[in-house]
C-alpha cells in the first residue's frame, strides 16, 4: 500500500454528510468522503446505489441537497463542472463523449486549442496529443479518425483528453466497462502512474478483483447509503459482494410452490447477438419462472431482443420442439412468445395515446369486424384489464404517459396479455415503480407462471430475482456464466459470477 | 397496496387541448368566410364557393394523401412532380390510340393512371423504407426524376390530349356535376370520407397513427413499421393519381411546369388542417379544410383590392408559420 493512511496530512477533497433527494426519492444520504493525495479511492455498490449521483455531485455537475465539501479544507460550492474543472477535479466518463469525425488530436484539444496567432497549431496540437496518449502507454496515431479507433482507444484519448486539464482529483466512473482485460491492465498501470504522482483517485466499478488490486480504500454504497469505508488491504472481493448486497428483504414476494420439473418449452442453443451476446445456450420450461442476473451492459436485454426478433441474430431456437427463427415481433408474438421491453415510456407505449389505444395495439386483428375496428370491443377489453391488473387511473379516457410507472407497467403487461402467450420475457419488471406497485407485479408474474405459462425475467435487481425466480442464469460480458438454483440463490452468488470473481460450471 | 402516485397530476396534454387543435382550422375557414364577405360579398355566392372548391380538389386530393404519408412520420416532396409524369403519360398513353373504342381507350388509360400513382408511390416507399433513406433525400431524389422525364417526354414543350372526340367524353369528369355539386366536390369528399374511415377505423389506420408517433413502440409491438410506411406512400400515389383524373380534363395538356411547387401547398394544407408534421396524429377533415383555406385566401385576394395577388406566395407561406404557431400554443397549455 502506498503513503496513504489515516494520518496523512490535509485530505484533498473532504465531503461530509452529502445527501440527494430528487422529488421525494432520496438517492443519496448522509455520505461522508475523503481523498488524499496519492491515493485510490474505490466507491462500489449495486446498480442503483447511488454511485453515479455521488461523483456528479463531487464533479460539479448536480448540486447536493445538503451537506457540504471542502477542498483544502475549505468549504466549496461548484457552479457546474467547469467551475470543478478549475479547481483540479475531472472525471473520466463511462460513456465515450467525443466527437466521432474529428481527429484523436481535435478531439484532445476540442474547446481549448492551441493557436498560433489567428491559426490553429495543428502541429503543436498533433505533438502534444502524441505526447498524452504517450504518457498512457497507448499508441495511437493523433491524425486518425476517432470513429475508425476501437472502443479502448476511444476510451484512452477519453482520459488523455481530460488528464490535459491541470487536475488535483481524477474521477473514473467504470472506466473498464468496455475494455478487454488487456486494456484492462494498461489502464490500471496509468491509474497507478496517477497515484505516483500524488494525484487523488476516485474509482468506480463493479469489477471486484480490480478493484482490489488498485485501490488503497473501499467504499460501499447501498441504497444510497455508505454502508462500511475500509482499508483495501482488509477486504477481499468476496467481502466486497457480501457488503454490496446485504440487506433484509421484507416480505415483498409471492409464495411460490416449487413445482415439478415439466416439459421444456423453449430451448436455446448457442444464440449469438453479434456485439452483444454470444454462445447463449439455455432451457425454458412450463410454468417456471426463469431469471436472468447480470450487471448493466451485459447483454441480457440484447440477447432477449435477439431471441424475439427485435435485434439479428443466429443459433437454434426451439419452440415445444419445432425449430423457429423470429425475424420481427410479429412472428414471434404469434409464436406466443411476448417481450415487454425495459424502456417502457420509449419502447412499451405510445405516451401521447390513450389506454385503450395501448392496450389493443399488439392485438388488433382480435377487434377487428369485417373491415373496422370494433371500438365498443376495444373498450370492454380496457374495462377487464384495468381490472384484471389493477390499473389505477381515475378517468379512462387519459393518455398513458399520464399514468404513473406502476400503472404504465401493468398496462404494457395487459397489452402484452392480449394475445395470450405462452412465454412472456419481462425485462426490469419493476424499474422505477414504487414498493406498493412492485409488490403487485410479482403477483401477477407468479398468477402468470401459476396459469401454466412461462416466464423469464430480466433484471438488475437481484432481490427481485431470488424472491420471485426458480432459477437464475448470470450473465457477464455477452455470456451466460453460471446458473444458480436452490440454496445457493443468494446475491453473494450472482454478485460473484456477475462481476467475475467467481467462474461458474456453465460455459 | 399504494397509491402513492397512481393519480395522474400534472399532464402535459389533456384530452381538451387535442379538441382545440381539431377544431382550429375550422374555426380559421369560417372566420375566412366572414373576412371574404366584408370583402367582397359576391364572395358569399353558392356559384362563387363551389368554384373555389372546385379549383382547391387537386391539392385537396393530393393533401389526403400526404396526410398519411406524414402522419406514419415521412414526407413526400415529389408528388407535384409525380402529378406532371403520370399526367404525362396518360396523356401520351390516350394520343397513342391503341384501342380503337374511345370510351375503353379511357377507361384502360384512366386504369393505367391509377396503377401507375401507385406505382410511383411504391417507389418512394421502398427507397425510404428498404433503402433506408431519410424521407426529405429520397422524395427530393424522385421529385428530380419525375420532373426530368416529364420534361423528356415533352422535349421541353406541351403534352396535348389532340382527340376531339376523346377530350368530349372526358369533359364531364372535371366540369361535370351530380345534383347540381360538380364533380370533383363530390370526389374530394368521396376520397376524403374513404380516407378518414381507413385512417380512423381500420387496422391499417391505427398502425399508421402508431408508427409515425413512436417507430419503436410500433416495432415492439409486432407492427412492420416498413410495410406501414411503404403502404403510406402508396396511397399517397393513388390520391396523385385521382387528383391527374380530374387535371387531364381540365387542361388537357401538360408541360415541364405541370404541378410545379403543389408539394408544398400540400404540405401546407395538412399542417394547417391539423396534422403534425412529426407524425402521430393525422386529420383527414382537417387537412381538407386546410385546402380550401389555402384556396379562399387566394380568391379572396383576387376579389379585394386590399392586397396584390402577386403577394399570393407570401400570403401561403404566411399561413403555414402562423398554423404552426397556434398549433405549438394549443399544445403547450
Amino acid at each position: 500500500m502506498t503513503v496513504a493512511e489515516a494520518n496523512a496530512p490535509v485530505p484533498l477533497l473532504e465531503a461530509t454528510g452529502l445527501s440527494k433527494t430528487f422529488g421525494i426519492v432520496e438517492v443519496l444520504k448522509d455520505i461522508n468522503l475523503t481523498v488524499r493525495p496519492g491515493e485510490v479511492h474505490a466507491i462500489i455498490g449495486e446498480n442503483g446505489a447511488g454511485k453515479s449521483t455521488l461523483m456528479k455531485i463531487l464533479a460539479g455537475n448536480q448540486p447536493p441537497t445538503r451537506g457540504e465539501i471542502r477542498m483544502d479544507g475549505e468549504v466549496v460550492s461548484f457552479s457546474g463542472p467547469v467551475d470543478a474543472e478549475n479547481r483540479g477535479i475531472v472525471l473520466v466518463h463511462q460513456e465515450i463523449l467525443l466527437a466521432p469525425d474529428l481527429t484523436v488530436a481535435q478531439n484532445i484539444y476540442l474547446g481549448r486549442e492551441l493557436h498560433k496567432g489567428i491559426f490553429i497549431d495543428d502541429r503543436a496540437m498533433n505533438e502534444g496529443a502524441a505526447r498524452a496518449i504517450g504518457d498512457l502507454g497507448g499508441d495511437i496515431d493523433p491524425n486518425a479518425i476517432v470513429s475508425r479507433l476501437s472502443i479502448a482507444q476511444r476510451q484512452i484519448v477519453q482520459i488523455a483528453r481530460v488528464l490535459l486539464v491541470p487536475h488535483r482529483i481524477v474521477i473514473f466512473d467504470e472506466p473498464t466497462a468496455s475494455l478487454t482485460p488487456h486494456e484492462t491492465e494498461a489502464l490500471l498501470k496509468v491509474i497507478k502512474d496517477i497515484r505516483a504522482k500524488g494525484v487523488g483517485v476516485l474509482y468506480i466499478s463493479h469489477r471486484l478483483p480490480e478493484v482490489k488490486e488498485i485501490a488503497d480504500r473501499v467504499t460501499v454504497l447501498r441504497d444510497g447509503r455508505l454502508v462500511a469505508s475500509h482499508l483495501a488491504s482488509e477486504l477481499e472481493p468476496a467481502d466486497m459482494a457480501r457488503l454490496m448486497v446485504g440487506r433484509d428483504v421484507a416480505k415483498l414476494y409471492p409464495d411460490r410452490h416449487a413445482g415439478q420439473a415439466r416439459e421444456t418449452v423453449l430451448q436455446v442453443e448457442h444464440l449469438n447477438v453479434p456485439g452483444y451476446a454470444q454462445d447463449a445456450s439455455f432451457e425454458l420450461r412450463k410454468g417456471e419462472i426463469l431469471g436472468f442476473a447480470g450487471l448493466v451492459g451485459a447483454g441480457r436485454t440484447e440477447l432477449m431482443e435477439g431471441l424475439v426478433g427485435l435485434r439479428p441474430s443466429r443459433g437454434s431456437v426451439r419452440l415445444n420442439g419445432q425449430p423457429v427463427d423470429f425475424r420481427d415481433v410479429h412472428t414471434s408474438l404469434k409464436a406466443g412468445i411476448a417481450y415487454l421491453s425495459e424502456d417502457r415510456k420509449g419502447k412499451g407505449l405510445l405516451l401521447t395515446k390513450d389506454l385503450r389505444v395501448n392496450l389493443t395495439l399488439s392485438s388488433l386483428g382480435k377487434f377487428v369486424g369485417a373491415l373496422q375496428i370494433d371500438r365498443k370491443r376495444e373498450s370492454e377489453a380496457l374495462d377487464q384489464a384495468i381490472q384484471d391488473f389493477d390499473i389505477r387511473t381515475g378517468r379512462k379516457d387519459i393518455l398513458a404517459g399520464q399514468l404513473s410507472g406502476g400503472n404504465q407497467q401493468k398496462l404494457l403487461l395487459a397489452k402484452m396479455m392480449m394475445l395470450d402467450p405462452s412465454i412472456v420475457i419481462i425485462d426490469e419488471p419493476t424499474r422505477g415503480i414504487d414498493i406498493g406497485n412492485k409488490e403487485q407485479i410479482y403477483k401477477f408474474i407468479a398468477r402468470l407462471a401459476e396459469e401454466g405459462r412461462s416466464i423469464i425475467v430480466v433484471s438488475s435487481e437481484m432481490p427481485e430475482l431470488i424472491g420471485i425466480c426458480d432459477r437464475i442464469l448470470v450473465m457477464r460480458s455477452g455470456r451466460i456464466v453460471g446458473e444458480v438454483t436452490g440454496e445457493h440463490m443468494n446475491e453473494n452468488e450472482i454478485v460473484q459470477l456477475a462481476t467475475g470473481v467467481k467462474t461458474g460450471e456453465a460455459a | 397496496m399504494s397509491s402513492v402516485a397512481t393519480e395522474p397530476t400534472k399532464a402535459p396534454k389533456t384530452s381538451k387541448d387535442w379538441d382545440m387543435a381539431a377544431i382550429a382550422p375550422f374555426i380559421a375557414l369560417a372566420l375566412l368566410l366572414v373576412l371574404g364577405y366584408f370583402a367582397n360579398p359576391n364572395f358569399v355566392s353558392v356559384a362563387n364557393i363551389l368554384n373555389v372548391i372546385t379549383r382547391s380538389a387537386f391539392i385537396a386530393i393530393i393533401a389526403l394523401g400526404a396526410t398519411y404519408v406524414i402522419s406514419s412520420g415521412g414526407l413526400d416532396l415529389s408528388v407535384g412532380s409525380m402529378v406532371a409524369f403520370v399526367a404525362s403519360l396518360m396523356i401520351l398513353f390516350l394520343n397513342s390510340g391503341t384501342i380503337a373504342d374511345p370510351m375503353l381507350l379511357l377507361i384502360t388509360g384512366m386504369l393505367l393512371t391509377i396503377a401507375l400513382g401507385a406505382a410511383c408511390g411504391l417507389a418512394n416507399g421502398l427507397i425510404t423504407t428498404i433503402g433506408r433513406i431519410e424521407p426529405f433525400i429520397a422524395t427530393l431524389g424522385t421529385m428530380g426524376i419525375y420532373r426530368g422525364l416529364t420534361t423528356w417526354l415533352s422535349q421541353g414543350g406541351a403534352i396535348t390530349l389532340r382527340d376531339r372526340e376523346l377530350q368530349a367524353l372526358y369533359r364531364p369528369v372535371y366540369f361535370g356535376s351530380v345534383a347540381g355539386v360538380p364533380v370533383p366536390i363530390v370526389i374530394i369528399f368521396v376520397t376524403a370520407a374513404i380516407a378518414a374511415f381507413v385512417l380512423y377505423r381500420t387496422r391499417y389506420g391505427r398502425h399508421v397513427i402508431a408508427v409515425g408517433s413512436n417507430e419503436d413502440v410500433a416495432r415492439y409491438s409486432g407492427i412492420s413499421v416498413n410495410k406501414v410506411r411503404t403502404v403510406a406512400y402508396v396511397i399517397q400515389g393513388l390520391c396523385v393519381a385521382v387528383a391527374v383524373l380530374l387535371y387531364v380534363p381540365r387542361l388537357g395538356s401538360t408541360s415541364a411546369t405541370t404541378g410545379i411547387l403543389w408539394e408544398l401547398q400540400a404540405i401546407t394544407a395538412v399542417v394547417v388542417g391539423g396534422t403534425a408534421l412529426r407524425g402521430g396524429v393525422g386529420r383527414i377533415w382537417g387537412t381538407v379544410c386546410g385546402a380550401f383555406i389555402l384556396e379562399i385566401v387566394g380568391n379572396i385576394m383576387l376579389l379585394s383590392n386590399f392586397v396584390s395577388e402577386y403577394l399570393i406566395g407570401a400570403i401561403q407561406g404566411a399561413i403555414i408559420i402562423i398554423a404552426m404557431l397556434v398549433q405549438r400554443s394549443l399544445m403547450r397549455k
